[in-house]
């Protein structure tokens, strides 16, 4: 028994495991080939997970909802929403400098949370949205549903991975780098700088709320206060930047490297003496803080490094 | 007499890639010395280079005796050496009076008051705009605001990176006579100068730098008359 | 009229002046070291800890054990400084921003570990408000950090344009290279400007605590009105942040004011979205901020 319980630990470290994968994959999208810093990351994860709530869920009165539609709708519109989102922000934001556009993310991720705090009608405010269907929940449950959920899960991170490293090597993608790595010749050769940051940050968007959606549809409930919103956001980063930024492989990479060790932690410190259990949550931030110093002084091209040289000054 | 600077078999460059090889260069006390040649042939990197602001690789500099090798920027401004760069060299939100008192702060000197006063005897334009920020004024007197400061820590040497670049021909003529007014009082200059004919002319000794490279160096008057030097770098004419 | 002073305009001015503490900090640590401190609000954080800590145990007014609070939000930013920060220093900067992001939760993970994720006050019990002429109502709170703040800001300005080291400072901000040039020493630029902007945040953390109560994200939650502030004041410019901060906090409370309706003009739970509507405005209208600051 001790042995499937393990087993199923770990599918449900994997599930999580590959919805962090599906966000570093984007945050990869936006940093890693586009050089845009994002500090907003769990605002956009939220509109896709809510977004996706609201069209799958039965009728309710106290939010917005009852279309009843099938999760891959959900995931589709959870896609378009955080898309939108972005295309907003990113009309305003995108012709800010680095630090500004970092500044600035810091503040949309603030109003989207006041959004999903203040919006009832929309989201039932700080009590949350409940009975999100898992798919087929009425074929299987309880384990055996974890498993299909597994499954799909990693069949999202294998498409997003396969969009990514198209976008990757296609001349849309070696386009980015050049700027990324050197905005000013690009706008020489008379690339539309700010027309490619445009899609970038929008296909990252989309991305992150496709993320969303699948948490939201995992954990089956949501609130604001389910997830905290910045150590979500500070996680990415965390496995982007270990992982290898720019590497497709590297973000997924990453984001298993980083999950298998904060999942680790979680067994370790629950070992603790009871007085100190309730702390070892900040103990494990404190030591991925740490983590993150570390990989920016000392392992900067990360696990799996980008292959192509780049220009930017190591 | 020795020199006040010696520099022998110099080289310095950005990562890995010389831009000076083995550059020798003396400069006597209370003589105005100029650097020209073409464009990218290093002469502001030779100027920065002994100003510590560049790597340099190899080779060794000395200042009045003492061997400066290896010595940082902030070690130098109070033996005596201060430098104008060529581009940006004001603080544009300070006024006047605050960029001549950021002067001193490397090498503070004995009376201040004293040495501003004959910074401004020698810049009277600026009396009038003490107060005012350094970035509103016109490019020749943040030149003056630039020379200012750099004389504020009363140096023996100063190096100056092309002085009138940029500037109308009549504050080059202005620039140039206060040079000899700065020379008269006992000051040293080193300076690279695009202006080269003028140059020479106020010069006592030129030296021309060719891809990094010593090419020749003489009196000023002998460069301008130097048939290879008049044909290569002074636009032919006869001087 | 009198409701808009007492209950708009007066908190307005109190948030504002803890703004502006922290966004002097920012606005100069910006300008210096040309990063945006991601830390800066959990640097306030930290102060007002070191003050509540105190306060457990030396029986005195907060505001007179401000210089613990100062101390710690000293030491920590300097020690963040020499360890995570210098050793990014030739990087682009925006990797010195990522490492104060993760420096941010440094600081928070720290607080919540030894001050609990908890609220605590640092007096407990309600004051009346002072009454002058039978209509002006001001909390003695407020009144001391609105004239706190206005006295720091006036030894600011004379300290930035009399003191050599104040000068020095501007001058880096300025002309980094021009300032090595002059022979200043840089690094030494570089800690004083910690000293100064971690000072004032804890100051600042200790205002905001005092007023609401210390928690682990007081800090975090005011870094966008802060930058927004340092914004609005033009980087590199710590007595336009200064004024931007006062500007945003007015802004934020007077926001809420029934100006068109009996409705407030935007719904108080959307307060905070103001300074980001200022600031993103600012940065594409306006960039240099008021009081033409330096652009990236």
């Amino acid at each position: 028994m001790e042995l499937t319980g393990l087993f199923f630990y770990l599918v449900s470290v994997l599930i999580a495991g590959g919805i962090y994968a599906v966000l570093c994959l984007a945050l990869n999208v936006q940093w890693g080939m586009g050089g845009l810093f994002n500090a907003g990351i769990a605002g956009f994860f939220a509109v896709g997970a809510y977004t996706s709530a609201i069209v799958t869920t039965a009728v309710s009165t106290k939010h917005l909802g009852g279309f009843e539609l099938p999760i891959p709708f959900g995931l589709v519109a959870a896609m378009i929403v955080a898309g939108v989102t972005g295309w907003v922000v990113a009309k305003i934001c995108v012709r800010l400098k680095s630090d500004y556009l970092a500044m600035a993310s810091v503040g949309i991720a603030e109003i989207l949370r006041l959004v999903i705090v203040n919006e009832s009608w929309l989201t039932n405010g700080s009590l949350g949205i409940a009975g999100v269907p898992r798919p087929f929940g009425d074929l299987v449950q309880g384990r055996e549903a974890d498993l299909l959920y597994l499954a799909m899960v990693w069949l999202c991170v294998l498409a997003v991975y396969i969009l990514c490293q198209r976008l990757y090597v296609s001349p849309w993608g070696r386009t980015l780098r050049a700027i990324r790595d050197n905005e000013d010749s690009a706008r020489a050769a008379g690339k539309d700088v700010d027309w490619f940051r445009l899609q970038t940050f929008v296909i990252g968007c989309a991305i992150m709320g496709l993320a969303g959606a699948l948490s939201a549809h995992y954990f089956k409930f949501l609130s604001p206060s389910a997830t905290e919103p910045l150590l979500v956001t500070f996680l990415v980063w965390v496995m982007l930047m270990a992982g290898g930024s720019g590497n497709n492989k590297g973000a997924i990479v990453g984001a298993l490297a980083i999950w298998f060790i904060w999942s680790a932690t979680e067994i370790i410190t629950s070992r603790l003496p009871p007085e100190w259990i309730t702390r070892s949550s900040y103990i494990r931030m404190l030591l991925v803080g740490l983590l993150l110093q570390f990989v920016l002084q000392k392992f900067r091209s990360g696990l799996i490094p980008e292959k192509s040289p780049k220009i930017r000054s190591d | 007499m020795s020199a006040l600077l010696s520099v022998a078999g110099l080289t310095a460059g950005y990562g890995g890639v010389p831009i000076i090889e083995g550059v020798n260069l003396d400069v006597a006390e209370h003589e105005i010395s100029v650097i020209i040649g073409p464009n990218g042939a290093g002469k502001s990197t030779l100027l920065k280079t002994i100003f510590a602001l560049t790597a340099r690789s190899e080779g060794e500099i000395s200042f009045a005796g003492k061997e400066i090798t290896g010595l940082r920027t902030a070690q130098l401004v109070p033996l005596g050496i201060s430098m104008v760069p060529q581009s940006r060299n004001v603080f544009p939100t300070l006024t006047v009076d605050e960029n001549l008192d950021v002067g001193t702060y490397a090498a503070p000197p004995k009376d201040k008051e004293k040495v501003r006063e004959n910074v401004l005897s020698l810049f009277p334009d600026l009396r009038g705009k003490l107060d005012q920020a350094a970035g509103e004024l016109s490019g020749g007197q943040r030149q003056m605001v630039a020379m200012g400061r750099a004389l504020m820590s009363e140096p023996k040497l100063l190096l100056l990176d092309e002085p009138t670049a940029g500037l109308s021909p009549a504050y080059l003529e202005i620039i140039f006579d206060l040079l000899l007014d700065i020379r008269k009082r006992g000051v040293t200059i080193l300076m690279v100068e695009q202006n080269a004919k003028q140059a020479l002319r106020i010069a006592d000794n030129g030296h021309v730098l060719v891809s990094g490279k010593n090419f020749v160096s003489g009196t000023g008057e002998a460069l301008l008359n130097d048939d290879a030097v008049r044909r290569s770098f002074l636009g032919g004419a006869a001087a | 009229m009198i409701d808009f002073i007492n209950l708009y305009l007066v908190p307005g001015l109190t948030i504002g002046s803890v703004y502006a503490l922290g966004a002097v900090g920012i606005s100069m640590i910006f300008g210096i070291l040309r990063f945006a401190h991601f830390a800066h609000g959990d640097l306030m954080t930290i102060g007002g800890y070191g003050v509540l800590t105190a306060v457990w145990f030396i029986p005195l007014h907060p505001l007179l054990l401000l210089p613990v609070g100062m101390a710690l939000a000293i030491g920590a930013a300097l020690a963040v400084d020499e360890f995570f920060y210098k050793p990014l220093r030739k990087l682009p900067t925006i990797y010195t921003v990522i490492a104060s992001f993760g420096v941010a939760l440094i600081f928070r993970s720290l607080a919540q570990l030894f001050w609990s994720s908890g609220n605590q006050v640092f007096v407990s019990g309600v004051r009346p408000p002072m009454v002058f002429f039978d209509t002006f109502r001001i909390s003695e709170l407020h009144l001391q950090v609105i004239i706190l703040t206005l006295i720091i800001a006036v030894a600011l300005h004379f300290f930035l344009t009399r003191s050599k080291l104040g000068r020095a400072m501007r001058a880096v901000s300025d002309e980094p290279e021009l300032a090595a040039v002059a022979g200043l020493d840089t690094e030494r630029v570089v800690r004083w400007t910690w000293v100064i902007g971690a000072a004032l945040a804890a100051t600042a953390g200790v205002f905001a605590g005092m007023d609401t109560s210390m928690h682990p994200n007081l800090g975090w939650n005011l870094l966008l009105a802060m930058f927004a502030a340092a914004v609005l004041g033009g980087i590199g410019k710590p007595m336009g942040a200064i004024a931007g901060g006062l500007i945003i906090g007015i802004a934020e409370e007077t926001a809420t004011f029934t100006w068109l309706s009996d409705e407030p003009l935007i719904s108080p739970s959307y307060k905070s979205a103001v300074a980001f509507f200022i600031m993103v405005a600012l940065l594409l209208f306006r960039p240099q901020g008021l009081f033409k600051g330096r652009l990236l």
